[in-house]
């Protein structure tokens, strides 16, 4: 999962527990039934983590591209700490 | 929000914690309800009235017990305790409670109920102080509920009296 699909995920876990959990108190205090809300809430619960908990394809759409390995040695890093400025380990 | 396991656990916690949110809200949505039971309690006759040889009095009563209490059944009440209490005031004691009958009222539909019994827990003073006694009979009720709060009220019927003389 990218660093966007877990955003996605946690945002969609959070939007979907509270809207399932109002709709449960909703429907079980109009039809007076503490059942009916246990039972639609314990479902929307079931729900979401089918949604968020499984590594599904839409959560990994902005792949990070990372530099190519012939780049990076073109460019190492520094090497040693006595070497004060960038400019003197970019001509190295 | 990176693994699996990772996921799994903040939806739970967050889940459960959202659960007993509803659960505090369900609980004081009772206070939305305001109840109006009603109670009617008659002393159909005194079986007997004796002095026990240790010197308690002990009287044996046949009462009709009739109630109304489905006004305090909501969608959060799993179940209503009631019981029926003598009470009377001795110089010894300035609230006398003597438990007489009771029962458990697991739904709505069983709330309306009346009941001809004699006395199921023995009527017993502390005391030789029942000749002539004026008292209460008071119904207590306890509502339990699914979750939350309990709530406990009672109706007291007075103007009940005991006779002068051991029967």
């Amino acid at each position: 999962m990218d660093w966007q699909g877990q955003k996605l995920a946690e945002q969609l876990m959070q939007i979907m527990l509270v809207s399932f959990a109002v709709v449960a108190f909703i429907s079980g205090f109009v039809l007076g039934s503490f059942q009916i809300m246990l039972l639609i809430y314990a479902s929307g619960v079931l729900l979401t983590s089918l949604i968020t908990v499984p590594n599904w394809p839409f959560f990994n759409r902005h792949p990070l591209k990372w530099l190519d390995p012939s780049e990076a040695e073109k460019h190492p890093k520094p090497v040693s700490a006595n070497t004060s400025s960038k400019k003197k380990t970019g001509k190295k | 929000m990176h693994s699996i396991g990772y996921r799994a656990n903040a939806l739970l916690t967050f889940a459960v914690t959202i659960l007993a949110l509803m659960c505090a809200i369900v609980s004081l949505s009772d206070n939305l309800n305001s109840p109006s039971p009603t109670a009617q309690v008659q002393v159909l006759n005194i079986n007997w009235f004796q002095k026990k040889p240790d010197g308690d009095d002990e009287v044996s009563l046949t009462l009709n017990i009739s109630s109304n209490l489905q006004s305090l059944f909501t969608w959060n009440t799993k179940q209503v305790f009631v019981f029926v209490a003598a009470e009377y005031e001795t110089s010894k004691n300035a609230l006398n409670q003597v438990s007489l009958w009771d029962g458990i009222i697991p739904s709505k539909e069983h709330a309306k109920f009346w009941i001809h019994t004699t006395n199921k827990y023995r009527f017993v003073d502390q005391g030789s102080n029942l000749r002539g006694r004026d008292f209460n009979l008071t119904l207590h009720w306890h509502v339990m509920p699914k979750t939350g709060k309990m709530f406990a009220e009672k109706i007291v019927m007075s103007g009940y009296r005991l006779p002068e003389a051991y029967r």
